[in-house]
């Protein structure tokens, strides 16, 4: 009880604690999380890494609210995420978490502006502020020329810009980004880390997944997982010293 | 947000215009066919009654009954007993609007160099009202006629053809039976009766000269059948009982013998046409509606495989924050601006086919409202119906497997 009061008044954005998560099927029952405890600050920059198969993509579902775990507790911005409803859950995903995927996931049919303005259509915005508001966040991406364009008219690294302008549009508390850069070069690679990082820095908490440790490099911290558990969880030496001298 | 679903439904249905062309097809078709076999059904029970009309509403026919003379017996329409006093009596019933007594037989009618053999009906005017048979031309004899027997004809349409040819009748003197009768007027086109007899193809004469210049007669003032309308069909039952009551009474005829009359309703007969039209256009209607439902079906089976194939972009909508009953409304949406879309192409099809119908055919074809209000709300239903599995399909799909579907 006192702990659950504890947890309530926690300014963590994120706090998981013994999630388990397990698959059934006709072979049996497969354990992919095992006793997985992790919690994150407003403002934090997480990278999780992992081989694949280590859990870190399930990992990604719970924090989403996109998957539920078997076990455990997650509580996201106060809130314990296994009292939600679906159409609490819908809301969560559409109003707290800004999500971006390895394969940017735009509708194909739909030009950029409705694609970055999509979320709030189910958060019930009016049109004209639908659009004003698209328009101010293709306008931060770069992409304002490219408002009435098809995704299949731009390059890779501008849909994913215009993938993470949608995920941005509700103002979301926290950007879950799956292997953002899996599908990019290196180059435009570096120009959408360095996009994460200046969101990071306006406030915005992130969780991204990826493989390669360049990548992960850009967040403070790193955290590794190997067959469903944290193994390793530190800072980047850099930031601590920053964070120190911050402190001092 | 609304009118953004509705924008997506669009978007969606342009995306593959000839898929959605061809599901919409089927609603075409099957709207158009059921608006068009109810238009001829409703056609054909228009002309229905409109024979029926013609013919003449509440309607009983009463005939004088058969007489035995040494073993042999006559059939019905022979006895003498029937009298214009009988129909007089039964004009006072309570009831009866109208009656006419008739006497008929055949005749030749000669004008000038023509001659045509035809039906002469004794009658009085009352018999053009009962009939609702209106004059063309000309005007009708009167009582006075009647009561002095003059020698004044209304002539059918058939007549007028074939003995007037390009001449009008009207004021000429036509002979029939080497009688010379003044031609008063020209019957309007009755077309043919519902069993077959061409209705123009008679002169119609005061009953009192039919009877002692044309048709003879050994007794005076008897006929074969009076004409009889009742004022409403509710009161049918009750006039044929006094008409059956009041000739029991005159003719004395004890109870139990066999009456020398008979009463017969007419409109017994047309009530069976109209019945069988009727049944006819529900099955016409139920025929059409077949191909309304195989409509809502390939709408259900384009729709679940337009499902399948954006399994990923549901994904991405919940992954943004859809709730399920945004994507079963969204999937919902779009069966029913298609069924919608395909009912109004279908109406106008209709409409213009049964048009059509009537310009060519010349039929009676008759377009009413309600036809296309059923039409429209049955496929407004059926894209209800049929799309609502396909769209629960798509709003219970696991967002995260929706994601991963390629």
């Amino acid at each position: 009880m006192a702990q659950s009061l504890a947890k309530k008044i926690s300014k963590n954005l994120v706090d998981v604690r013994d999630l388990h998560k397990d698959y059934y099927t006709v072979a049996g029952t497969i354990s992919v999380l095992k006793q997985v405890n992790f919690s994150m600050d407003i403002g934090d920059y997480v990278a999780i890494m992992g081989p694949s198969g280590s859990g870190k993509s399930t990992f990604m579902n719970i924090l989403g609210c996109l998957d539920q775990p078997t076990n455990g507790e997650y509580s996201l911005d106060g809130h314990q995420v296994a009292n939600l409803s679906a159409n609490a859950l819908a809301q969560t995903r559409n109003q707290t978490i800004g999500f971006v995927f390895q394969g940017f996931n735009l509708l194909s049919r739909v030009n950029l502006i409705d694609n970055v303005a999509l979320p709030l259509v189910y958060a019930g915005v009016e049109k004209t502020e639908r659009q004003a508001r698209a328009k101010v966040l293709l306008k931060k991406v770069g992409l304002e020329l490219h408002m009435q364009s098809m995704p299949n008219q731009i390059s890779g690294g501008q849909q994913q810009r215009v993938a993470i302008a949608r995920a941005l549009i509700n103002n979301p508390r926290l950007i879950l980004a799956d292997e953002p850069t899996g599908n990019l070069d290196s180059s435009t690679s570096e120009e959408i880390m360095v996009l994460f990082s200046e969101l990071n820095q306006d406030g915005i908490s992130i969780i991204l997944v990826t493989h390669e440790t360049e990548i992960a490099a850009h967040a403070s911290r790193q955290v590794r997982f190997l067959d469903g558990r944290i193994v390793q969880d530190e800072r980047s030496k850099e930031i601590y010293s920053q964070l120190s001298t911050e402190a001092s | 947000m609304f009118s953004a679903m509705l924008g997506e439904a669009w978007r969606a249905m342009g995306a593959n215009r000839l898929r959605t062309f061809l599901t919409m097809l089927g609603m075409v078709i099957g709207v158009a066919s059921v608006v068009l076999m109810m238009a001829v059904g409703q056609g054909a029970q228009e002309s229905v009654k409109q024979s029926i009309n013609a013919m003449g509403s509440n309607l009983f026919i009463v005939l004088s009954g058969s007489f035995t003379a040494g073993g042999v017996r006559s059939g019905s329409g022979n006895s003498s007993t029937l009298t214009v006093l009988d129909a007089n009596a039964i004009g006072e019933l309570d009831g009866v609007a109208n009656v006419a007594p008739i006497s008929t037989g055949g005749g030749q009618a000669v004008f000038g160099s023509n001659n045509w053999s035809t039906t002469i009906t004794g009658t009085s005017p009352s018999y053009l009202d009962i009939r609702s048979w209106e004059l063309e031309d000309g005007f009708v004899f009167s009582a006075s006629d009647m009561r002095s027997a003059t020698r004044v004809a209304l002539v059918g349409k058939t007549v007028v053809d074939n003995l007037f040819g390009d001449i009008d009748p009207i004021g000429k003197t036509i002979r029939i039976k080497q009688n010379p009768f003044i031609v008063l007027g020209v019957l309007k086109s009755k077309g043919q009766s519902l069993d077959g007899r061409d209705q123009d193809d008679t002169i119609v004469i005061p009953l009192t000269t039919a009877q002692r210049k044309i048709l003879g007669n050994q007794f005076a003032g008897s006929v074969r059948q009076v004409i009889v309308q009742a004022t409403t069909p509710e009161m049918m039952p009750t006039v044929e009982q006094n008409i059956n009551a009041l000739l029991h009474q005159r003719h004395k005829i004890r109870d139990g013998a066999d009456s020398d009359f008979f009463v017969r309703n007419l409109t017994a007969v047309a009530n069976s046409a109209a019945e069988t039209t009727r049944t006819m256009s529900l099955l016409l209607g139920a025929i059409a509606s077949v191909s309304l439902l195989v409509g809502g079906i390939g709408i259900m089976n384009i729709m679940l495989v337009s499902v399948t194939e954006r399994t990923r972009e549901i994904g991405i909508r919940m992954a943004i924050g859809a709730r399920e009953r945004d994507i079963l409304l969204q999937f919902l949406l779009e069966a029913i601006v298609i069924s919608v879309i395909g009912c109004l192409i279908g109406l106008a099809l209709g409409i213009s086919g049964a048009m059509l119908v009537n310009k060519l055919a010349e039929a009676a074809v008759v377009i009413s409202g309600n036809s296309i209000l059923i039409a429209f709300g049955v496929a407004a239903s059926v894209g209800v119906f049929f799309g609502y599995y396909p769209a629960r399909k798509a709003a219970r799909l696991n967002p995260i497997e929706a994601l991963r579907y390629q």
